[in-house]
């Protein structure tokens, strides 16, 4: 299956947007985390404008297909493509953190329309999704789940037993995607706690398991399709895909710090020049 | 393959449902519910004869969800399921639940705000000889310091029962606390519950005992016995921890000359902490005995000895009151 160019583009345009907008809301909270936001961008615009069933201005309806962010912390980059598709005002953004506005750090369920489920606290989120995959059967919706979540997340035990009740549950609307950038905030993945080999303990615990590289949006693109539109699957399905943490700021993929950061002045202007500036 | 025949008084796991006909309210009313067309789904970690859920699962197999031993995962899969207009209702021992899973219950129940059920049964020490692990008595404390969390402990199966249907339409998380299914019947089918209110069994001069869940029958034949040497007691059953029904309890302060909270918990943070927080910020001058575990863990022993050991049997609490008040 190949998606026209012109969804290609879209989406990476998005993508920009995303990082951009990520700069421009770390810069209001002067915290922020960049390079955790930057590695999944593709990811987020790929399930957003090419995968997702979803209606502008109606995040609450019934039988959209849901998204939890397991690794939430990342919030930032998805505010943003949430107010693009009207859930709520861009205005919203503008405040993003300051005391009252509804967008923190990590996504609240409670106060921002889209946000299908609260996050913050590392392996709740294929849980929670496996409840929705499962309470969408009872009530006869036939909609998707799914749940990115970081590499380092996967050292939760609680994401094991999710892995297990959902391939016990057979629910096979249940799609997570590891967002694999083999970085936590004491270093890399495999020297905190190793969590390879990644394919086959998915595989081991029943599920249909992929790896991508997680900005080669046409592959994103096709590989997501592909297990959205699988019939015959039965199991559960995670995409393994492979990413850089702090992906399209020079300065940031080659140095681990970034995971939380706030940039002065002419850093801000350097990252937006090669990100593409903001909007 | 036919079983051989057992003697009577053996039993096993698929029978101990038996000895606990109070835990029959749970699957029973949840299965009725069901049938009236309420979205109940029933979850459980692997503790399904244990509860009496899978007599739920006899009868609405498809709403049934088994998780096996992973509570974590159970609790926020309620979570998960309650976003979809479903009605979950969790149950496990109240020492995994509210101890194990009460980061998912704060995050993934409580601030959300969502309506799970969770249903902590085997509460306060009635594992008796199984150990600490089995035991909470540190459930009403947690619980109820979580915002938004709704906290009853109904006294029998009766009011398990009525709690369970009187609360059904609560927009809410709501914890629900109950012992092993043992507990004597105090109360008839079809008891007005009502979640908040307090149930005043009778006023007393001398003493009030507020009592909560398994403690609610021995606080009532202990005041039989106070009242036969010569005290006015009263008591009440305080079946909803959180929201407190600070305004009986105020009533009650205001006419009484002991109250004293009798509970199978920790004294610190359980009913009686609570009662002791409306006590004084409303300034009243009445006398408090908290009556519980001292901030200690159980000895081992099994349960009707344990009663008595920690003065939680009818004896017991007419013992404590007594010296409370001196005499």
């Amino acid at each position: 299956m190949s998606a026209p160019a012109d969804t290609i583009a879209l989406i990476e345009e998005k993508a920009r947007f995303s990082r951009a907008e990520t700069v421009r809301l770390i810069q209001i909270a002067k915290v922020g985390h960049f390079a955790s936001s930057f590695s999944c961008a593709e990811i987020l615009a790929t399930l957003y404008y090419g995968v997702m069933r979803l209606r502008r201005g109606e995040p609450d309806w019934p039988d959209r297909d849901r998204f939890l962010f397991g690794k939430g912390h990342a919030a930032a980059a998805l505010y943003p493509l949430l107010a693009d598709w009207d859930f709520f005002g861009k205005d919203v953004l503008d405040e993003y953190t300051r005391l009252g506005n509804p967008l923190g750090d990590h996504p609240d369920m409670s106060r921002v329309p889209g946000i299908d489920f609260s996050s913050g606290s590392l392996g709740h989120a294929l849980s929670a999704g496996l409840g929705m995959t499962l309470g969408g059967r009872l009530a006869g919706r036939e909609f998707n789940v799914f749940a990115l979540l970081g590499d380092g997340e996967l050292q939760e035990g609680q994401v094991w037993e999710a892995a297990m009740s959902a391939a016990h549950h057979r629910a096979r609307r249940l799609i997570a995607i590891v967002d694999r950038n083999e970085h936590s905030l004491d270093g890399k993945v495999e020297d905190v706690m190793g969590v390879e080999p990644l394919l086959d303990k998915w595989r081991a615990f029943g599920w249909e398991a992929h790896e991508v590289d997680g900005h080669d949006v046409p592959a994103l693109l096709a590989l997501l399709q592909g297990i959205v539109a699988d019939d015959a699957r039965t199991s559960p399905a995670v995409v393994v895909a492979h990413t850089v943490k702090g992906k399209g700021v020079s300065f940031m993929e080659s140095e681990l710090g970034w995971h939380l950061g706030y940039l002065a002045a002419e850093d801000e202007e350097r990252a937006l020049a090669e990100i593409g500036g903001g909007e | 393959m036919k079983s051989a025949a057992l003697s009577e008084g053996s039993w096993h796991l698929h029978t101990v449902l038996d000895q606990s006909p109070g835990l029959r309210a749970l699957a029973d009313t949840l299965a009725d519910l069901c049938d009236e067309g309420h979205p109940i789904v029933a979850c459980t970690a692997d503790l399904k004869y244990s509860n009496g859920l899978f007599r739920f699962q006899e009868r609405h197999p498809e709403r049934f969800f088994q998780f096996g031993i992973s509570e974590q995962n159970m609790v926020s899969a309620a979570a998960g399921i309650a976003t979809t207009g479903q009605l979950p209702y969790v149950a496990t021992f109240a020492s995994f639940l509210a101890l194990l899973c009460c980061e998912q219950i704060r995050t993934d129940v409580a601030f959300p705000g969502l309506p799970v059920r969770l249903i902590g049964h085997h509460s306060g020490f009635t594992l008796g000889f199984y150990g600490t692990s089995h035991h909470a008595t540190e459930d009403i404390a947690i619980m109820r310091s979580l915002a938004g969390l709704a906290v009853v402990a109904p006294a029998d199966g009766p009011s398990l029962a009525a709690a369970l249907r009187a609360t059904v339409d609560h927009p809410g998380p709501i914890y629900f606390r109950i012992a092993r299914g043992r507990d004597p019947e105090i109360y008839r089918p079809g008891v007005e519950f009502q979640l908040g209110k307090a149930i005043m069994h009778s006023k007393g001069s001398d003493l009030t005992l507020l009592a909560t869940g398994s403690t609610v029958h021995a606080s009532l034949a202990a005041a039989e016995t106070l009242r036969e040497e010569g005290l006015s007691v009263g008591v009440i059953d305080v079946h909803t921890i959180k929201p407190l029904d600070s305004e009986t309890l105020l009533a009650a302060a205001g006419s009484t000359r002991l109250l004293m909270t009798v509970e199978e918990h920790n004294v610190l943070g359980g009913l009686g902490g609570a009662v002791a927080e409306v006590l004084t910020e409303a300034g009243i001058g009445v006398r408090l005995h908290r009556h519980g575990i001292r901030d200690e863990f159980i000895v081992i022993g099994p349960p009707t000895h344990l009663y008595a050991h920690y003065r939680l049997d009818a004896p017991g609490i007419a013992a404590e009151a007594r010296g409370a008040l001196g005499i």
